[in-house]
C-alpha cells in the first residue's frame, strides 16, 4: 500500500473524530491532527485503536507518541504494515 | 481489601460519591454509593421537591466506574501500560454519552456496574450502568477518562 492510498484510508478513520468534516478535504501529510483537524486528545488513543483494526496491526506506547502529524501516522501504519507482512 | 483503593480517592466529603466496592478486577467493577439527604445540591435542586441532579448521577457513575477502576489499573500495574501516578496526577473525564431511565431521591443506595472496554495510552473507557436497590435500572452510558499529569513508567 502506498502513501496515498493509506492517506485517503485515514480520512475515513479521522472522519468520525473530526467535528468540521470539511477540514479532511484539505488534509496534507502536514496537517496537525489537533491544532488543524481540531480532534480532541482524548480522541487520539480512539482513532490510533481505530487504525490498529483498519489495517491489522498493533501500535505500541512509543509510535504512538509520535503520531501527531497526519505524515507521522503513515510513516507509523507503514512501518507496522511492514513488519507484520 | 478492595476499599484500601478508596484511599487514593482524590474527593473530599461533599464530592466522594463512593461507599463500597463490591467487585473489582482488571476488567470491570462493581460499586456503591448512597444518596444523603443533607447534600448541598437537594436545597436547591429542586425547592421543596428534592431530586437527584442528572450530573450527579453522572458523577457517581464516573467516580466508581471510571476512577477507581482506573486507579486500580494504574497501580495494580501491567507494565505494558507504561502509565504509572505521580503526586500532581487527578482524573479528567474526557467524555460521556448517557441516558437516565429513573429518578434517584435523597437516602437511595445506588450500585454501579462498569465494564472495560480498553485502557490505552493512559485512557480507560467503560460501559457504565446504574441500578436502583430493586435491580431496576437508573441510568446507562459509555464514560471515557485519562489521568491527567500520569508518568511514564
Amino acid at each position: 500500500m502506498d502513501r496515498k492510498t493509506i492517506l485517503s484510508e485515514l480520512k475515513k478513520v479521522l472522519a468520525p473524530y473530526t467535528e468540521n468534516k470539511e477540514l479532511l478535504n484539505g488534509i496534507t501529510e502536514e496537517t496537525d491532527l489537533i491544532k488543524d483537524l481540531k480532534i480532541n486528545s482524548a480522541n487520539l488513543v480512539d482513532i490510533i485503536i481505530d487504525a490498529e483494526s483498519a489495517y491489522n496491526i498493533e501500535i505500541d506506547f512509543d509510535s504512538a507518541e509520535k503520531m501527531y502529524l497526519v505524515g507521522n501516522c503513515i510513516d507509523v501504519i507503514m512501518d507496522k504494515m511492514n513488519q507484520s507482512a | 481489601m478492595y476499599n484500601d483503593i478508596l484511599n487514593l480517592l482524590p474527593y473530599k466529603s461533599s464530592f466522594r460519591f463512593v461507599d463500597a466496592i463490591l467487585f473489582l478486577d482488571d476488567d470491570g467493577i462493581k460499586g456503591e454509593y448512597t444518596l444523603k439527604a443533607d447534600s448541598f445540591f437537594y436545597e436547591d435542586h429542586f425547592i421543596g421537591n428534592p431530586v437527584t441532579p442528572g450530573v450527579i448521577i453522572t458523577e457517581i457513575m464516573a467516580q466508581i466506574g471510571l476512577v477507581v477502576l482506573g486507579i486500580h489499573l494504574i497501580v495494580s500495574g501491567k507494565k505494558e501500560e507504561e502509565i504509572i501516578m505521580d503526586v500532581d496526577s487527578f482524573p479528567l473525564l474526557t467524555s460521556t454519552d448517557v441516558s437516565f431511565f429513573k429518578m434517584v431521591l435523597p437516602g437511595e443506595k445506588v450500585t454501579v456496574i462498569s465494564k472495560k472496554q480498553y485502557f490505552r495510552f493512559g485512557k480507560l473507557k467503560c460501559l457504565v450502568e446504574m441500578y436502583d436497590e430493586a435491580s431496576e435500572l437508573i441510568a446507562k452510558g459509555i464514560f471515557s477518562g485519562i489521568i491527567k499529569n500520569a508518568i511514564k513508567g
